[in-house]
């Protein structure tokens, strides 16, 4: 910081005393609205002791939560991702007829409402919904099962992989791929060393995003799981019951695993972050030197 | 002109890249959608009418759309500030808070509505002192926009940061020698730059508000005509068996949402069309 303000930077920027009134507006709210929730849950959680918090994680219907939550997500997450990625090549590496409604269509995921996203499944699946009749008859569990959850997980983080790619690799262009392609490198070659090494960071940032909302849907998968105990309960509708029950500490218990898993995601994604401005910094410094 | 799919090009896998595309696309979300759609034909217009605008419903439209007004308007004054500070000054614990903005969209909406449900109850650390001035929030209407204005925070806060950052020095100094004063600067060149932006972040943070539910129902209370939003509603109507009353009350929703989309989506465009002018 220097010691004195030139008149240059007095003119565009703001006294002292309205910086420090801005900072602490925003800090203000930030606390109340991001910050004691956050250390609102670990204080719940590990209000009534250690021995309760990790009664209620050892708990036989949270570990099955838990494992229906992480097979969840690695069902859904690759699904998604082979989806983004032939989603992406398609509307960023060519041009065709149609393409700004296919980009619109592939967000509608994230315009519905979880709650609807579930209601569409039991309306197809359901007792009464469309494939529901031949479904029982050959004695196959969609809905209030795990399939049922699975699908409205796939369905409430479609959108987040291509979300991410197709800006991406439209900012990227064409021409390291035909430049590999008139070299005599096939499809394929091209697309492993030269299209996905490109995407990396951006990938894995989708991939990021798209576990963090697989693991803690609740909308959605509340509304077909039919929140049968150790068997259809994932852990976010684990708490739900939790809470319910008046069990406040063993709720939080539960809660504090998706809250720590949510600060792993974040911390993942600004690492993201940092690796790909290095990248770029060196790419630009590279160009420079050209 | 002859007409062609798409453009000729070099690059291999175009047929399987759309063709699975489409695939998946219709067989998870275009298929399980129209179902939505195509159930409401069992009913008649006017039971349809009759449906969507009984005095419990209407109540909880009045609810889910005034709260995400009121929820998304905090949000965009509160996320410019924010968003302001995060780029133009340096405090300690800056990059902390910058990453932390996204805490809403990584984590749970249930453990939000049971952590917010904590705070702001009666016995809770803010619930507890806004009560000695009679305030209560959990369990009120009140709930409703607390959970919203969490859940929706990060919205604004991300569209305008990159304008933000994006802004040239050259155009406020050259204000700046003009004469102008800094809020002149700040009325009359650094906000028309912002508001696209402002603009397309307070529209997705109403539409992410409008179908929120796993937060919302811990908080609100849940009490019909009272504090009842749309999407539990239709919850309860499929609790009861009563898909159709459910799904017609989901169509208007879904039909809405849409609008919103293509308003975002026509944001987006004026905003790219204005960066690159």
């Amino acid at each position: 910081m220097m010691a004195t303000i030139s008149p240059i930077e007095r003119a565009v920027s703001e006294p002292p005393r309205i910086r420090r009134l801005l900072i602490g507006l925003a800090l203000v709210f930030l606390t109340l609205f991001l910050f004691l929730p956050l250390a609102a849950v670990f204080y719940e959680a590990l209000r009534k002791g250690l021995g309760v918090y990790f009664a209620a994680i050892v708990d036989p219907d949270a570990l099955a939560a838990i494992r229906l939550t992480l097979l969840c997500a690695v069902i859904a997450v690759p699904l998604n991702l082979v989806f983004g990625i032939a989603a992406a090549w398609a509307v960023a590496k060519f041009e065709f007829h149609g393409k700004s409604v296919l980009i619109t269509l592939i967000d509608l995921p994230f315009a519905v409402s979880p709650v609807i996203a579930g209601l569409i499944y039991v309306l197809l699946f359901g007792a009464q919904g469309w494939l529901g009749p031949w479904l029982a008859a050959h004695d196959i569990k969609i809905l209030f099962a795990v399939p049922g959850i699975v699908l409205a997980t796939v369905f409430v983080t479609f959108p987040f992989i291509a979300r991410e790619l197709i800006p991406l690799m439209q900012e990227q262009g064409i021409q390291e791929e035909e430049a590999a392609l008139v070299l005599g490198a096939s499809g394929w070659q091209t697309f492993w060393r030269i299209t996905l090494p490109n995407i990396k960071w951006g990938l894995l940032y989708g991939v990021v995003l798209c576990t963090a909302r697989a693991m803690g849907e609740f909308g959605a998968v509340s509304v077909v799981s039919g929140h049968i105990r150790g068997a259809t309960n994932t852990l976010p509708l684990q708490v739900e019951i939790l809470y319910n029950e008046y069990q406040f500490a063993a709720a939080f218990a539960v809660a504090s695993l998706l809250t720590v898993l949510a600060l792993v995601m974040l911390a993942v994604k600004s690492l993201i972050e940092w690796q790909a401005r290095q990248t770029r910094r060196a790419a630009l410094a590279m160009k420079g030197e050209f | 002109m002859q007409f062609r799919l798409k453009q000729r090009s070099v690059l291999p896998g175009f047929n399987l890249a759309l063709g699975y595309t489409l695939l998946y696309m219709g067989l998870i979300v275009l298929i399980p959608l129209s179902a939505a759609f195509i159930k409401t034909t069992d009913l008649s217009w006017t039971e349809f009418w009759a449906i969507v605008t009984t005095p419990r419903v209407l109540a909880s439209y009045q609810l889910t759309f005034g709260a995400s007004f009121i929820a998304a308007m905090i949000n965009t004054s509160a996320g410019l500030i924010i968003a302001w500070v995060l780029v133009r000054y340096s405090f300690p614990g800056k990059r902390l808070v910058d990453a932390m903005v996204d805490l809403p969209f990584a984590l749970p909406t249930a453990v939000a509505g049971i952590a917010l449900t904590a705070l702001y109850a009666g016995n809770g650390w803010i619930g507890g002192v806004l009560a000695l001035i009679g305030i209560k929030i959990a369990f009120t209407p009140l709930g409703v926009i607390v959970a919203l204005v969490f859940i929706s925070m990060p919205f604004v806060i991300r569209t305008v940061q990159p304008v933000l950052e994006d802004l040239e020095a050259e155009v406020e100094e050259a204000a700046a020698c003009l004469g102008a004063t800094r809020w002149q600067t700040f009325r009359w060149i650094i906000f028309p730059a912002l508001r696209p932006a402002l603009l397309t972040g307070f529209t997705l943070a109403f539409a992410r508000c409008i179908g929120e539910y796993g937060s919302v129902i811990f908080i609100a209370g849940n009490l019909p005509m009272v504090s009842e939003i749309t999407p539990l509603l239709i919850v309860t109507k499929l609790e009861q068996y009563d898909y159709r009353g459910a799904t017609a009350i989901a169509v208007v929703m879904l039909v809405i949402s849409f609008m919103l989309l293509l308003l975002i989506n026509l944001l987006q465009w004026w905003s790219r069309r204005r960066h690159a002018a």
